[in-house]
């Protein structure tokens, strides 16, 4: 008998492989999805558009929208900077520093959020220093940002990182002694290099941002129409048994969630065609 | 010579864009290290200093009774074995998904490729509600599971299916590239000279993908670990029965114990820490597969 590679598992192994596969994919992801739409247009569309629409619902989409976006400029220009010093610059830290850049995919959500408390809360050095010039952190749209880019933090950075180093420096180089100026360099070498790495960090930024709950409870207070996200509205309704409002705001996450998704698959596709065109 | 100290606009060639000190090339290497190094002090390192101070500010003695409280073991002990029971799963599910999905012809394969990243971008707290909706009061399970008197909801069934949930996507993104590299002339050359499909198994194909099991294996356990939103809805949370360390946290936290809140954050980064450094050893041998998104939870 001989057994070609394709046939590495024998039919009985392909068949228990593919029902195990099946069922994997159905019990942990598409049942729970499937059965919450279900669920959430047993109310009718009616009901629905009219949580969705209410002004505390609204207020937090407005709140989760204004944070991601500023966590996706933020993330893009600084995480870019950062990339670029750890890969080019060299200095004496620099191990630690690029390690330190893991440190927020080590942190429970919780606890991000704890540490922001213990630092800009009443008893924090940067909190008793802040709140007497005014500034308010904790409780606040500061505070907010603030774990939301914690969190955050490493996506754009571990995504551009790889690519500068291996694209290497040669076409900067020769762009320099061609007379070119740093920023003329950035945005026309480096910044074109790096684009489909920065598509994928500010994606996974953004896909993190919107949906960030742990670290958001501790800081925002979750007060009602003032620093209650996306998320945390979902949360508070389903604690207040008003389990149509929690659906019908989680379908417009879930939404969302699934075009980022379909994003991302196309990205990749297109990254590989061109990737196969260049080899 | 044309000088900088040109007015704007004055020599610029036509491709020069307006960044002023920035585009001084003495000056934009520091200016673009403070700023990157920079965020990184503000962001990361002062509050992740900011843990390490509180939770050992009051000595190692103080540091020990905040773990050891009942109420903290109890917590620590059910998230760590939790925690476990979802990696060992997810990195059995995960290789048998990550082989089918990349080397079977299975039906509807493109679409499981794309749902594999859906919980990385769904909302931690929508995929509690997810599993409330379908193992809840009003889910189809409901009717057998109280025929047979088991409990999913504010139990540990519910617990491991968000476990499960959160984890889903590492141990397949981890295996996936390297069942693709997998040299089949090598598996046919195992078949020629007389190997059984298990031999061949064993000996060809597990050493190729072992690096990835390992690694997506770790980076889900550090996920579980620190899993809040789904858990804190599904959970149950009772101290003592099923609270999980995250939850614990913040309860500690809203009751205006911030110290054994930290001493208790700091076993679970610390733990994370490790895991993720141990599977990083594992990514780079398997050639860089992806680690974006990985450890902590949410």
């Amino acid at each position: 008998m001989i057994v070609t590679a394709r046939d590495i598992l024998g039919r009985r192994g392909r068949a228990a492989a593919a029902s195990a596969t099946y069922l994997y994919f159905l019990v942990v992801l598409a049942l729970p999805i499937g059965w919450l739409f279900l669920e959430a247009f047993g109310f009718g569309p009616g009901t629905l558009l009219a949580k969705i629409g209410s002004p505390e619902a609204l207020h937090a989409f407005r709140l989760t929208g204004l944070v991601t976006a500023i966590a996706v400029v933020v993330n893009a220009v600084f995480g870019t900077a950062l990339a670029i010093v750890l890969v080019r610059h060299r200095f004496p830290g620099r191990a630690l520093a690029n390690a330190l850049v893991d440190v927020p995919f080590a942190v429970s959500a919780v606890v991000a959020g704890l540490m922001m408390v213990l630092l800009y809360g009443p008893d924090g050095v940067l909190g008793a220093f802040l709140d007497s010039s005014g500034v308010r952190v904790l409780f606040a749209l500061p505070g907010i940002v603030l774990a939301t880019l914690f969190v955050t933090f490493p996506f754009v950075v571990r995504e551009v990182a790889p690519v500068l180093r291996q694209a290497g420096t040669e076409a900067e180089e020769a762009a320099r002694t061609l007379g070119a100026r740093p920023m003329t360099i950035l945005f026309r070498i480096t910044l074109p290099t790096i684009r489909w790495a920065l598509g994928y960090g500010v994606l996974l930024t953004a896909a993190r941002s919107l949906g960030e709950f742990g670290a958001v409870l501790l800081v925002s207070g979750n007060i009602l129409g003032r620093t209650q996200t996306a998320p945390l509205y979902v949360y508070q309704a389903y604690t207040d048994f008003d389990l149509a409002a929690a659906y019908a705001v989680s379908i417009v996450l879930i939404a969302v969630a699934l075009a980022m998704v379909v994003v991302l698959e196309i990205w990749k596709l297109r990254r590989r065609r061109i990737e196969r065109v260049r080899v | 010579m044309v000088t900088d100290a040109s007015g704007p606009g004055a020599g610029a060639g036509p491709r020069r864009l307006p960044f002023g000190l920035l585009d001084s090339p003495r000056l934009h290497r520091p200016a673009l290290r403070s700023l990157g190094l920079g965020y990184l002090i503000v962001l990361v390192v002062l509050p992740t200093a900011a843990l390490g101070y509180s939770s050992l500010a009051d000595g190692p003695g103080a540091f020990w009774r905040h773990v050891t409280r009942p109420e903290a073991l109890a917590a620590l002990r059910l998230t760590f074995g939790m925690a476990l029971l979802a990696a060992l799963l997810s990195a059995v599910l995960g290789t048998v998904a990550a082989f089918a999905i990349t080397r079977l012809r299975i039906p509807g394969r493109a679409l499981l490729e794309a749902l594999v990243d859906l919980p990385i971008a769904i909302p931690t707290a929508v995929g509690g509600l997810m599993i409330f909706a379908f193992w809840g009061p009003h889910g189809p399970a409901r009717g057998p599971l109280d025929a047979l008197g088991i409990e999913v909801l504010y139990a540990k069934p519910a617990i491991l299916l968000a476990l499960l949930f959160v984890c889903f996507p590492f141990t397949i993104r981890a295996v996936q590239p390297l069942v693709e590299g997998i040299d089949l002339a090598q598996e046919e050359a195992a078949a020629t000279l007389g190997a059984s499909r298990p031999q061949t198994m064993r000996w060809i194909v597990w050493p190729s993908i072992a690096p990835g099991v390992a690694a997506g294996s770790m980076l889900s356990f550090a996920r579980a670990l620190g899993e809040f939103g789904t858990v804190a809805i599904v959970a149950g949370n009772l101290p003592m029965k099923t609270q999980m360390a995250s939850v614990y946290v913040y309860a500690e936290v809203e009751s205006g114990r911030p110290r054994s809140a930290a001493a208790v954050s700091l076993v679970l980064v610390a733990a994370s820490v490790i895991l993720i450094l141990a599977s990083d050893r594992y990514v780079r041998r398997a050639g860089g597969g992806r680690r974006r998104a990985a450890g902590g939870g949410r």
